[in-house]
């Protein structure tokens, strides 16, 4: 059993979960994810790691709201177990050799971000960070960004934070200023990635794209995560989550992603229907 | 006086109509009046055929006379002095090309059921059992056995009863390796592997699930800090393999583990599992080996019209003749001689349709079976929603690629010699992760011959 040490929540659909894995906290590094259950009838998700603390053996694990588990999972307080937590699965994010990156993500892929931009940051190469949410209630991990990053833009769809406008307005805006970056790393919603990509495939600068597709073991055994990158099948639990952006067949992902959709949003409205009748139960 | 009749006694099934809707065994196993009978027909031959057949050397004439005296208990016990798992291999071993091949009676009419009352007798021990397994005293070693499919279990327990201290590393939530995410509940009811891993417990296995080899911990850290003597890798053949044609990633086309997993492991066969399945009308299963015919019949339970397109003929089918005969009485339809080409797709790239061509038989080729040549201008379309990819799987680079000093086949299985010593020192291997993927019984026998070799490995050291 895995017990949350720690819950916050960062906005009303995004929460942060510090979960007691000792065996994962020692070996976790950015870029790598964890499959975990609620109990023993549960789904098993994957999410991307967040943090870790070697000392403490804690992973921390940020997640949004979307369906049946994840909203279990909400409703679960400090103190309480989680069934199974196993990791860390994937290839970790290639930092090597990088001396200027642009970290670029999406809502709550921010959470992903984050722990790539630290990872840069320690390493001493210049992170320039640009996180971009639907509006100001959305906005998570602002001052954490601030401090591993040497420059940051912060935008809203809606401009009511930060300015008005997509990632992919700032980032353009900061190449065009005459920023000249070895790498960027794009994290967030499929169509924010496909469209970073297409930005910087025009820029001739190398990007990775880190991949959340729908899987089930995390080991490469079922391939219900596989993607196309440059022609070819891969898995993004063995072989990513990381690919070439520039690489990914992006119509093919949402497309798969979108599989078990009304499955979902129907599992997740039951859950929602269920914690109600328990809270007007309790009340 | 030994019964005479030509013929076994016949086991009681679910009917096929019935079965075929729901996720219920589908055998139901002999009756005590039903294993006597059967069990009076072995001749219990001096040179015991049959025993040669088994791949862990079950002293099969010596239990079935104990099945025929009625004394049922001490048959378990003759069982499970050879076999780890017997309620496992009375269901899903091929007896049929094993030791019920080699049996005397099988020359004119049929063999003796040996796997009917392999099943029998072990169920009859599991439904009486009383007093718990004795633990053996430890001898102090430790071993570490990576993968809680067949032969890692087989290999845990013969080490346990020699008083190892073994600890068995799972990567998922659940033990049990392929008998709990591949082999179908109506096959293989989850309740007796569980039992079976009960038991193993009794005799001091540790199980740590969750737990990744090559990830969560590596085999450095099992033979260095961690202290285990030798370490065996049982991980299985767990890759999928794709026909890498046209449409391949389309919504509704699944690899036959990803869709047994859904089913099995994640229970989606339940109403209220939390894992979904698609929910298909008609579906094409591509293959026609014993996880082809389990994907199939699965389809079949959720309502769908099932396919199992196969590009040579019934012939050459490499299923057990059982689960195709099964498959075939619950409706499944074979198109044989038949290989896809592509699959196509809507607007939304759901899965509408696969074209395939229709083969012929001609030279044999390598393997000795004969080679299927594609049929000029034989295409056709079939109309399907779900396509289940059932072409074989390869063993998981994981272990390969984060253990240095092991080697491996370029197609990816563990070398290992015929005790299962691998290239690497204490490091033994068995099952689908040297062989590529075969049967339950096969990687059994495997796990046994290296807990024999870990045995005297560790002997000799001390």
């Amino acid at each position: 059993m895995y017990k949350i040490v720690k819950k916050e929540i960062l906005n009303p659909t995004v929460i942060l979960m510090d979960i007691y894995a000792p065996a994962v906290a020692r070996k976790a590094e950015p870029g790598q994810f964890i499959i975990l259950r609620t109990d023993s009838e549960g789904e098993r998700i994957p999410l991307t790691v967040a943090d870790y603390n070697r000392e403490t053996g804690t992973v921390t694990i940020i997640f949004q709201k979307v369906g049946a588990t994840t909203e279990k999972l909400a409703h679960m307080e400090e103190g309480e177990c989680l069934s199974d937590f196993v990791g860390p699965l994937g290839r970790a994010t290639e930092t090597d050799g990088v001396k200027k990156v642009a970290i670029v993500g999406g809502g709550v892929g921010c959470a992903i971000a984050y722990p790539v931009a630290k990872k840069f940051f320690s390493l001493g190469a210049e992170v320039h960070s640009i996180v971009g949410f639907r509006n100001k209630d959305l906005v998570i991990l602002e001052e954490q960004f601030k401090a591993v990053s040497h420059k940051m833009k912060l935008v809203t769809d809606d401009g009511s934070y930060g300015e008005k406008g997509l990632v992919t307005d700032a980032l353009k805006a900061l190449v065009d200023s005459g920023e000249k970056y070895d790498l960027v790393v794009t994290i967030g919603p499929l169509i924010m990635m496909k469209f970073v990509s297409k930005l910087t495939l025009e820029y001739g600068i190398k990007t990775v794209a880190s991949m959340n597709p729908i899987m089930i073991d995390g080991t490469g055994m079922c391939g219900g995560c596989r993607l196309t990158v440059g022609g070819k099948t891969r898995f993004a639990c063995v072989d990513g989550p990381d690919f070439d952006a520039h690489q990914i067949d992006f119509d093919e992902a949402m497309a798969r992603g979108s599989m078990y959709r009304d499955f979902e949003r129907h599992a997740h409205e039951e859950t929602c229907n269920l914690f109600k009748k328990e809270e007007r139960g309790n009340g | 006086m030994a019964n005479m009749s030509l013929k076994k006694n016949e086991m009681p099934h679910q009917a096929p109509d019935v079965r075929n809707k729901n996720f219920n065994e589908v055998a139901l196993g002999y009756t005590e009046e039903q294993a006597v009978d059967e069990a009076k027909r072995c001749l219990s031959c001096k040179n015991m055929p049959c025993v040669g057949g088994c791949p862990v050397k079950i002293r099969i004439p010596e239990f079935i006379k104990k099945v025929a005296e009625g004394d049922f208990e001490e048959a378990y016990r003759i069982i499970s002095e050879s076999s780890a798992l017997p309620a496992v291999c009375g269901r899903v071993c091929p007896q049929e090309t094993q030791c019920e091949q080699k049996c005397v009676r099988g020359i004119k009419g049929e063999p003796v059921a040996i796997g009917r009352l392999e099943r029998f007798v072990a169920d009859r021990h599991n439904a009486n059992k009383k007093a718990p397994t004795e633990r053996p005293a430890s001898n102090g070693h430790k071993v570490a056995v990576v993968g809680s499919g067949p032969s890692g279990l087989t290999c845990a327990g013969d080490l346990a009863r020699l008083g190892y201290e073994v600890t068995v590393f799972e990567a998922l939530h659940l033990a049990g390796g392929v008998l709990v995410y591949g082999i179908p509940e109506f096959r293989l009811p989850k309740s007796i592997v569980a039992e079976e891993i009960e038991g193993l417990k009794a005799l001091g296995v540790k199980i740590e699930t969750n737990t990744v080899i090559g990830k969560t911990l590596s085999v450095d850290e099992l033979q260095g800090e961690m202290g285990f003597d030798a370490v065996f890798i049982g991980s299985g053949a767990g890759l999928p393999k794709f026909m890498n044609i046209p449409g391949e990633n389309l919504k509704g086309v699944y690899s036959a583990n990803e869709f047994l997993t859904r089913i099995n492991l994640m229970k989606a066969y339940k109403k209220d599992s939390a894992t979904p399945v698609q929910n298909a009308k008609r579906v094409a299963v591509v293959g026609g080996g014993n996880v082809a015919m389990d994907a199939a019949r699965c389809a079949k339970r959720f309502g769908a019209e099932v396919y199992v397109v196969y590009r040579r003929g019934m012939e050459e089918l490499p299923a057990r003749r059982e689960e195709v005969e099964h498959a075939i009485e619950e409706g499944i339809i074979f198109k044989t001689l038949t290989n896809p080409v592509s699959i196509g797709g809507d607007e939304n790239k759901n899965v509408t349709s696969m074209t395939c061509v229709e083969m012929t038989l001609g030279e044999p080729d390598a393997s000795g079976r004969r080679r299927p040549v594609v049929k000029e201008g034989s295409e056709f379309t079939l109309e399907v929603d779900s396509v289940i990819m059932a072409l074989g799987t390869s063993p998981n680079p994981l272990i390969k690629s984060t253990t240095e000093g092991l080697d491996t086949q370029s197609w990816g299985g563990i070398i290992a010699d015929e005790n299962g010593k691998t290239t690497r020192d204490g490091v033994f291997a068995g099952g689908d992760a040297v062989t590529g993927a075969a049967t339950v019984i096969l990687a059994m026998g495997a796990g046994k011959t290296a807990a024999k070799a870990i045995d005297e490995y560790i002997r000799s050291k001390n």
